[in-house]
């Protein structure tokens, strides 16, 4: 029978309390090993003693008992109170507690979350619809188609070798041009030798050069030879797009309040962009050479700090879907994934139809990729594409 | 005491209040928070099943062959049509979760009819059962018992009846492209050609080999006059065996280019490997081997040793991944007397309608596989036939 003369702890005080920790759930209340009921501050003191550094460490001087009425709950939690007795109290306040603390939570929870959040309309770049497409006139369409063209930075090292002569065998021979930038010069490795072995003061340099000999390209793909990227579906994606503008494109990823294109699945940057993260370059202030802070930011965090001072910032690259075109893992990987997350629809819950990069594949991979692309398909399906890319010459792969 | 009882109650209704909302917020918190491309529900994928197959019998009548938003089918619509194909996949009872249900989700989509064969019946997945027993020494009864049920019961439901392993894929749009110029009424079969062992040689059973109606037919009639018996368990020689002496001829899949289209291994394999000079492949090949892109045709129609993650793989890089506007290199030519929409080569289609189906499977010497398909993608002079339809271009 509930005795209301006598309430084990005050529930006033029990919301004051700041256990420590929702989840796990600590079974270890000393509740059970207090000795004498009446007691209190010898249940203080034994709980101490048996439990030592608490474990259900409520702040245990406010145990004691002072007749301080209970706030009236809400009407029919009181019924619940009155009758269900201590267990249901217990519940209703455990309930309560772990809303309160996830609410606290969900503010906290944001740092290095993917920004595919529908909600921000700023920060996606999608690729145009069918529908978009269809508006567009065929003359103007392949007008467009030619214009669009990609000059490829691919950052290579001696010791990925066997990437770089992947690189030149498949993917890059689609860039409009392609040129290898590699930290230190190897017989073996046709590339501009940047002699540089910090990672950013690498990237820095790349992309000036690449900006100083942009001739007519005016738009930027900067990848490593690990990444396998399909150009023509690049374009499709900045088809529409004015390159005078800036754009800073890719796998956008959240660290704390920058939002930054992860390097592996490449970044993308128009004209515009480039040429105002060259001149915010040599700014020592804004974007110095050595990196500011004393914990080094990755060289893509760098990229994104730098190009936010000149009122750059970065928008995941994503398919009229939603879906997102730059992948930072294998293609197999992806499958692999989703075998688990979707069973039923491996692969339409995988990847994109119009994908442009995956990262991570080894070589040989990157051969399959290449005949999966470009030359392995269903006969008899056909996709009136509004433009044509030729196949470059003197290739047998594609 | 009562205190005790009490006081160790409101905790344990505390904790057990606390967890409770946290899993369920948790669990409501996991919801938002999926992409727009989630799968759909256990219930809403049972329905879709139901539209994709009619289940007759221990058969999958395909309803509708998958499509693609975006594209036009219309070409690939019309084969299906005119080229129907009952693929029938060698399982068995263990492999049926491992192996035979990525068959299922993924290429077995694209045929007319398939049958998945294996010692055991089962009326859910659903599998026919033999009444062999499983193992190596079973393959070709159950090769002989399966193309005997196929023929029993769905003669009349196919042109063409294929035979693949649970761990080969096969590209089935692809496969009408070979037959389409040939038909049911020829005695002819297709595969990956190898030479030993036989005159016309035999085709490679792990990449999966094709029989036209009148070579299903003659199969089962030899098996009834003793001619064909049970001689080897090496399923695709003794077939090749069979195949020779009811006269059927062992077809070229190659296309125009001559590169291979059924393969016994997988792609990475064909594509990047060197095989070492002493590998049996090299002398077991028919046609001369090319290694590296030119091991594989555009239009590939098989490969073998394929896992279950390679079986999605292979699923999008043949139907969904591609590159925009790519106009590809190699065009196949489009099949004798099917008529082709294209706003481009509107010539083309005017040249092909006056083609009768005729001069589809004339067989001309001893391998009349091969003289339909000795064009180039250039028109062929015309060596006494009208030339065939100029390729379709983008």
């Amino acid at each position: 029978m509930f005795d209301l003369h006598f309430l084990p702890l005050n529930v006033d005080n029990l919301i004051h309390a700041r256990p420590e920790a929702c989840f796990p759930p600590s079974a270890k209340c000393p509740v059970s090993e207090y000795s004498t009921i009446g007691d209190h501050e010898g249940e203080t003191e034994m709980a101490r003693q048996s439990y030592g550094t608490s474990t259900c460490s409520y702040d245990t001087s406010l145990l004691q008992a002072t007749p301080v009425s209970m706030e009236p709950p809400p009407v029919s939690a009181a019924k619940m109170l009155c009758e269900g007795g201590h267990f249901m109290k217990g519940m209703v306040m455990g309930g309560l507690f772990c809303l309160f603390l996830s609410l606290l939570g969900s503010f906290r929870l944001s740092t290095e979350s993917k920004t595919d959040d529908s909600n921000h309309h700023h920060h996606h770049v999608k690729a145009p619809s069918k529908d978009e497409l269809t508006r567009l006139s065929d003359v103007h369409m392949q007008e467009f188609g030619n214009q669009v063209q990609v000059s490829c930075i691919i950052m290579v090292q001696p010791k990925i070798l066997v990437y770089w002569a992947t690189a030149v065998d498949t993917w890059s021979k689609h860039c409009d041009k392609a040129v290898f930038y590699t930290s230190e010069s190897s017989k073996a490795l046709e590339a501009v030798d940047l002699n540089e072995n910090d990672d950013w003061a690498r990237l820095r340099k790349a992309l000036k050069h690449a900006y100083e000999n942009a001739g007519d390209l005016r738009w930027f793909f900067v990848a490593q030879a690990t990444t396998f990227a399909i150009i023509e579906n690049l374009k499709y994606l900045v088809l529409a797009k004015d390159p005078n503008e800036p754009f800073y494109l890719g796998n956008v990823m959240k660290s704390g309040e920058l939002e930054y294109v992860v390097y592996d699945s490449g970044i993308v940057l128009s004209y515009e962009a480039l040429k105002r993260l060259v001149h915010v370059l040599k700014d020592e202030d804004k974007c110095p050479e050595r990196g500011r802070a004393l914990w080094q930011l990755s060289e893509d965090k760098q990229l994104a700090v730098c190009l936010k001072y000149t009122g750059v910032f970065a928008e995941n690259g994503e398919d009229a879907h939603g879906k997102g075109l730059f992948n930072s893992k294998s293609v197999d990987s992806l499958i692999a994934d989703s075998m688990k997350a979707n069973p039923r629809n491996v692969v339409e819950g995988c990847c994109a139809d119009m994908a442009v990069t995956f990262n991570g594949m080894s070589p040989n991979q990157m051969q399959v990729m290449m005949f999966g692309v470009y030359r392995l398909r269903p006969y008899g399906h056909d996709f009136h594409d509004s433009i044509v890319f030729n196949p470059p010459d003197g290739s047998d792969n594609d | 005491m009562k205190a005790l009882g009490s006081r160790f109650s409101f905790c344990a209704g505390f904790v057990v209040g606390t967890f409770t909302l946290y899993v369920f917020l948790r669990q409501v918190c996991f919801e938002r928070t999926l992409s727009t491309q989630q799968a759909s529900s256990f219930d809403q994928q049972l329905e879709e099943d139901k539209t994709i197959w009619k289940k007759d019998r221990s058969a999958l009548f395909n309803l509708k062959h998958p499509h693609h938003t975006g594209e036009d089918s219309g070409m690939a619509d019309e084969l299906y049509k005119k080229v129907r194909i009952l693929c029938w996949v060698m399982t068995g009872p263990n492999n049926l979760e491992k192996k035979a249900r990525h068959v299922k989700s993924t290429w077995s989509r694209h045929c007319n009819v398939v049958v998945f064969m294996s010692s055991v019946d089962d009326p859910d997945f659903p599998t026919v059962g033999l009444g062999t027993k499983e193992g190596r020494d079973q393959l070709y009864w159950k090769t002989i018992r399966a193309f005997h049920y196929a023929y029993e019961h769905h003669s009349n439901d196919a042109d063409w009846f294929l035979k693949a392993d649970d761990d080969t894929y096969v590209i089935v749009d692809n496969l009408r492209w070979v037959l389409s110029n040939h038909t049911p009424e020829e005695p002819i079969y297709f595969g990956r050609r190898f030479k030993p062992y036989t005159k016309q040689g035999y085709m490679s059973g792990g990449a999966g080999y094709v029989l036209s109606k009148e070579a299903l037919r003659r199969f089962v009639e030899g098996f009834k006059s003793k001619l064909c018996t049970h001689t080897t368990s090496v399923e695709d020689l003794a077939m090749g065996q069979c195949m020779e002496k009811v006269g059927v001829l062992a077809g070229d899949s190659r296309d125009t280019l001559l590169r291979e289209t059924f393969h016994p291994f997988v792609p990475e394999q064909h594509l990047t490997a060197k095989f070492p000079k002493s590998f049996w492949y090299w002398s077991y090949c028919y046609y001369p081997i090319s290694e590296g892109p030119n091991c594989c045709s555009d239009v590939s129609v098989s490969f073998h040793y394929i896992d279950a993650s390679h079986m999605y793989l292979l699923e999008y890089y043949t139907y969904h991944l591609r590159a925009f506007g790519y106009r590809y290199r190699y065009q196949p030519p489009a099949p004798l007397g099917y008529n082709i929409e294209q706003s481009s080569s509107h010539d083309a289609a005017e040249g092909k309608k006056e083609l009768t189906s005729h001069e589809k499977g004339q067989g001309e010497g001893d391998d009349p596989s091969r003289t339909d398909k000795k064009q180039d993608i250039d028109p062929p002079p015309a060596a006494g036939k009208d030339p065939p339809a100029v390729p379709s271009g983008k």
